[in-house]
């Protein structure tokens, strides 16, 4: 998946006719099956960009579900009382099942939307894809122009086919969705970023800075901005907000490094998301299985997914506050919080059930801040390219 | 392609959910819901009764009279409340308009 999707709580929407659902039931403790669900499908990607937020171990296709299985996680999610999956990956297209999914998925009464690279999409494939009831397509960025978004995505060319099927998506009357996964690299490109979804006739676009987990992680002293790019990125969108109101709805991810409090990672472990891994596990988020020591259930498993969410070790094991130790558990935010996300509390510390050092109140976190800073200020700029391999070292000409 | 992106939502306007705007009762949570890209909104009962009105054929004007017959109530009162609950959805890009019929 070439997104970043380390925030999906549902943006602010204040309205009183119009309330969003998830907002008004974050902070119930009934943990209800979530109103979406993220599914990928694949971890097949043909990009290769530095920042993936799939597993550092990627599933390889021998071990996907298979198109009946697929069909019967969407008919059990649409019963539980789930409304809207979001087919991602990897690349979803990779799979060539997706447009008989997505009927499916239609089918048994779910919102789709594709979380997309498309450069694997021809026009018919996309064209088949609405026919089949997509609802919503969501395609990612690397830049503004075809030199720096290529070496970005470890892809020749593309840049230019996104463009195309930005434009075949609304010719075919779908939503877009533009998401531009932003860095040290290429925030320079933010005001270009902003024009090019309002030129793609987008109705969103997530400035999504990149959330240093997994391959982001390996890659953080080549992509991490500096405290001025982020102060800069922020005024750009605060602007465009401002003047684009009612055309173009801007979502703006920051690094949560640069923060005083942790970002409330899923809105909480267990409490209102869950995705389901391209083997079949059921997932508290996409890059938990990064946490060694917990125990996925998979929907091969003689579990429902409903059980699984409900009851599973792995979801129970930082729900809640119960899990919480010092500076968390006597704190004041924690319930607003939650201690921040579980995965970079792992891989920073060593121990999920830590602070997220980017929170103020971490011991961890003024050394962890310094050492990023001290990154953004350098000149290491090659990439570890995403791949099945464990990654590739940039070659010093770029590529 | 879409309509104009700036919907003025007026008596005279004859709105209707896109494609991509899906209202929908979810048995689960009991609740209606509009199913939106990434995003799920709870309409309330006014709401989602003006929804049901809005067909793209009626205009905003017929469907203040429907309710204003519906619950006797004043005719005006209710004309500003459904412009601006519909322009609020506009605003949010949930809400086009059935072209206009050229004669």
């Amino acid at each position: 998946m070439s997104d970043v999707l380390g925030n999906p709580a549902i943006p602010p929407d204040a309205s009183d006719s119009l309330a969003v659902l998830e907002k008004q039931r974050s902070t119930a403790e009934t943990f209800g099956i979530p109103l979406a669900v993220l599914l990928e499908i694949t971890h097949r990607c043909p990009l290769q960009c530095p920042y993936c937020s799939n597993p550092v171990e990627l599933d390889r296709s021998g071990k996907e579900l298979t198109t009946d299985e697929w069909k019967k996680v969407l008919s059990e999610l649409a019963e539980i009382g789930v409304l809207q999956v979001h087919f991602s990956g990897g690349e979803p297209t990779a799979r060539k099942d997706l447009v008989e999914l997505v009927k499916h998925a239609s089918d048994v009464g779910l919102y789709t939307n594709l979380i997309t690279s498309a450069v694997l999409l021809t026009r018919d494939r996309l064209s088949d894809l609405a026919d089949a009831g997509l609802c919503h397509v969501q395609i990612s960025f690397q830049g503004t122009e075809d030199g720096l978004s290529d070496r970005v995505a470890g892809y020749k060319g593309a840049h230019h086919k996104k463009l195309e099927v930005a434009k075949w998506t609304r010719e075919l009357d779908l939503p877009l969705t533009v998401n531009a996964v932003m860095h040290r690299q290429n925030l320079h490109q933010l005001p270009d970023v902003i024009q090019m979804a309002i030129d793609l006739d987008a109705d969103r676009l997530e400035v999504a800075n990149v959330q240093y987990y997994g391959w982001a992680l390996k890659n953080r002293a080549a992509l991490m901005p500096t405290v001025a790019q982020l102060d800069e990125a922020t005024r750009i969108v605060e602007e465009a907000r401002e003047r684009l109101k009612g055309t173009l709805a801007i979502d703006y991810v920051v690094p949560d490094y640069y923060a005083l409090r942790p970002k409330k990672c899923m809105g909480g472990w267990g409490r209102q998301f869950f995705n389901i891994s391209p083997a079949g596990k059921v997932l508290p988020c996409h890059a938990a299985e990064s946490i060694t020591g917990l125990d996925f259930e998979s929907v091969r498993s003689n579990h429902s997914i409903a059980w699984i969410w409900q009851n599973s070790d792995a979801f129970n094991r930082y729900r809640g506050t119960g899990w919480m130790k010092e500076p968390c558990k006597s704190c004041e935010f924690r319930e607003i919080d939650f201690g921040g996300c579980r995965c970079q509390a792992f891989a920073l510390t060593g121990d999920a059930a830590n602070t997220d050092p980017a929170c103020a109140l971490s011991p961890l976190h003024e050394t962890i801040f310094k050492q990023a800073e001290r990154e953004a200020e350098g000149e290491t700029n090659r990439f570890i390219y995403r791949n099945f391999a464990g990654g590739t070292l940039e070659s010093e000409n770029g590529a | 392609m879409a309509g104009p992106r700036h919907i003025s939502v007026s008596e005279a306007s004859r709105p209707v959910l896109p494609r991509h705007a899906k209202l929908k009762y979810d048995e689960t949570r009991k609740v209606w819901v509009i199913l939106a890209p990434e995003r799920v909104l709870a309409p309330d009962e006014i709401a989602v009764e003006v929804l049901q009105l809005c067909n793209g054929e009626r205009n905003v004007g017929d469907v203040a009279d429907q309710l204003a017959a519906k619950y006797a109530a004043p005719r005006e009162a209710i004309l500003t409340d459904v412009i601006a609950m519909l322009q609020d959805l506009a605003d949010k890009g949930f809400l086009t308009e059935a072209r206009e019929k050229t004669s």
